[in-house]
């Protein structure tokens, strides 16, 4: 009558396995469906921007002196006489077939572009946000851990100037100290002039291609360039990061467990890095993915001043010259990265915190 | 026989705008192998009374004493590193609410283990069992499974079995109980208190139980202090509450309520009495 007993939790198990592969799989389906739909959501925000701008992008090709019939004939090939929805449709299609457009005042697909312009910048934005993590994260939890000290005042004033010195200015003296007087980096551009064009870009990273080719000599001076600004976007973000851990660390420093852990006589630098600090890096991913993005978005003081060939520089120049398909292809660019550093973020923070599994 | 703990005249003070404000005010008691109960109103000292003892009142929080003595040991002398191997290894404390006072991003095994660890040198495998037994002896079923299971995942009750057990792993001679049972409900408390209670005289600890439950003092404990405005205004045997002298202490008791009692009004404490101001 009854069932064996051992098969049944046999088979209670392996329900429950199963169960949980679905729910994965289902988590991971939700996941990718999320990225999709976010992207579309931005597709749509391009798309609107590229309607509402006051650019009629058949002027820009065919310029003003063109007759209405060559006019015309434009508006056709371009497809912009077709209603609005089937011209979203196009742009999707098309954007996920890799094609952006021709930008007008460069001449080349905007795709081409991009890839020129957005590693210059990734390169220089992965560079600082590691030096402002690098730096930033201990400094900050430094000045929690001995709140109201020297150390703490030294922190907070760095990072207020971080906060308050004009980027560019800072890229002049930068560029005047460590390069005209010293010597010691090298001038604007991202390489020097003889080494221009010596490697062949395969990823756009000029530290990543000069290894690839085995240039170690490209490689240092790429970093000899890359190093003055990536450090002055670096304090920049090291400010902010600084003074955002100190804050979650003193919140972290006030609460029981950290008590609990001295109770339990815990050393300190213990209390510090496992117990107050280990629950604060969620927050603080946030915190890091959002400045990163940032970065990632090119500045264009920053690049501007070290004549940086950035996705700033470049937004910038399309904006000038009313070059929509490239502003469009910029502004979508910027949108995906921060899509993708935001996914990347929830990913952390179901991996770092219990309680949001 | 000397006392295991001995404090004399202490006192402890934070700075404000207004100058420096002592919310202890020269406070002395002697413990022997018993249980203390430290009653009080909230902002009355009681707590801070606990964490003195331990020294973990953190700078500009400022704590003096004329003596501070554990088992012939001057706590006021000793450097932090002195205080570490005391702390959880020679006394311990349980604090008020577990949803607050466990690490919630660690494991609670990883947390109970974390507290034999820091004082002995022990392989994985010793600790492991260290830490089930423990979690047994605190009536958690299935350890095994809590083990491994984050505090936000268990109930009020079973989060401060939890805590208890962390706390008493590494032996402790000294228990501090800083309201054990104030954020829990009425069901576990006595459940928690029993099992306290029952370590304690297992082991033969002294136990400081801190609350301001005038019963549950009284039914827990030998002898009682009651505090009231960081000074101690009376200190008498568990069984003698009801022969209390002092008005605060008559107050409290007068405002109990009683089962059955056919009183129209609980009286309200009249704290000119002593307050003098």
């Amino acid at each position: 009558m009854s069932q064996n007993p051992t098969t049944a939790a046999t088979v209670e198990v392996a329900g429950a396995a199963s169960r949980r592969t679905r729910r994965r799989l289902l988590a991971i389906l939700g996941f990718v469906a999320t990225v999709l739909l976010t992207f579309l959501g931005l597709l749509a925000i391009t798309f609107f921007i590229g309607r509402v701008i006051p650019i009629d992008p058949v002027l820009a090709v065919v310029g003003d002196r063109a007759s209405s019939e060559v006019y015309e004939a434009a508006r056709v090939a371009m497809g912009l006489d077709q209603p609005l929805p089937i011209q979203f449709v196009h742009y999707v299609l098309n954007v996920f077939s890799g094609d952006l457009g021709q930008s007008v005042s460069t001449g080349r697909s905007v795709v081409e572009d991009l890839s020129r312009f957005f590693p210059a910048t990734l390169e220089m934005a992965t560079i600082g946000i590691i030096i402002g993590v690098v730096l930033g994260v201990p400094l900050g939890v430094i000045a929690a851990s001995r709140q109201g000290s020297i150390i703490d005042q030294i922190i907070r004033v760095v990072g207020l100037l971080g906060y308050s010195m004009p980027a560019f200015w800072l890229g002049l003296v930068g560029l005047a100290v460590f390069y005209a007087r010293l010597r010691w980096v090298g001038g604007p551009g991202r390489l020097d002039i003889f080494y221009d064009g010596l490697v062949q870009p395969v990823t756009g990273l000029l530290l990543v291609d000069s290894l690839l080719a085995g240039e170690i000599d490209i490689f240092w001076n790429a970093i000899t360039h890359l190093i003055l600004p990536a450090s002055v976007l670096g304090f920049f973000s090291l400010a902010y990061i600084a003074r955002m851990t100190r804050s979650f660390m003193l919140d972290q420093l006030s609460q029981e467990f950290v008590t609990t852990a001295r109770v339990k006589g815990v050393p300190e630098r213990l209390v510090i890095w496992r117990h107050a600090f280990n629950p604060i890096r969620v927050p603080l991913i946030t915190v890091i993915g959002l400045s990163y993005a940032g970065l990632l978005e090119g500045s264009v003081m920053i690049e501007t001043v070290f004549s940086w060939p950035g996705i700033g520089n470049y937004l910038t120049t399309a904006l000038l010259n009313a070059d929509m398909n490239a502003v469009l292809g910029s502004t979508l660019v910027i949108g995906a990265v921060f899509i993708f550093i935001n996914k990347i973020s929830d990913v952390l923070y179901r991996v770092l915190d219990p309680r949001a599994r | 026989m000397a006392p295991m703990l001995s404090v004399k005249n202490l006192r402890v003070s934070f700075p404000t705008h207004r100058g420096r404000v002592e919310v202890v005010k020269g406070i002395s008691f002697d413990l022997g192998r018993e249980r203390l109960g430290i009653v009080g109103e909230s902002g009355s000292g009681k707590s801070m009374t606990g964490r003195a003892i331990l020294k973990l009142i953190r700078k500009p929080g400022l704590v003096t004493a004329d003596r501070l003595e554990f088992d012939g040991i001057d706590l006021r002398s000793q450097s932090d590193r002195q205080m570490r191997a005391i702390r959880g290894a020679r006394i311990s404390m349980v604090m008020q609410d577990p949803k607050f006072s466990l690490n919630p991003v660690m494991t609670i095994g990883e947390q109970i283990a974390e507290a034999v660890v820091t004082h002995e040198k022990l392989g994985r495998s010793a600790v492991q069992e260290r830490m089930l037994s423990m979690l047994e002896a605190v009536r958690i079923n299935d350890p095994k499974r809590v083990a491994g299971l984050y505090p936000h995942e268990v109930s009020g009750g079973m989060g401060q079995r939890i805590m208890i057990a962390m706390m008493l792993i590494p032996g402790p001679e000294l228990l501090i109980a800083d309201e054990p049972t104030s954020a829990l409900d009425v069901s576990v408390q006595a459940q928690v208190l029993d099992i306290i209670d029952n370590l304690v005289m297992a082991k033969g600890m002294g136990l400081i139980l801190i609350s301001h439950d005038l019963n549950l003092v009284s039914r827990y404990c030998d002898r009682i202090l009651v505090m009231n405005a960081g000074t101690v205004v009376e200190e008498c045997a568990a069984g003698q509450l009801e022969q209390a002298q002092h008005p605060y202490t008559r107050g409290l008791l007068a405002a109990m309520p009683v089962i059955n009692e056919t009183r129209d009004e609980l009286p309200v404490l009249d704290r000119s009495q002593w307050a003098g101001t």
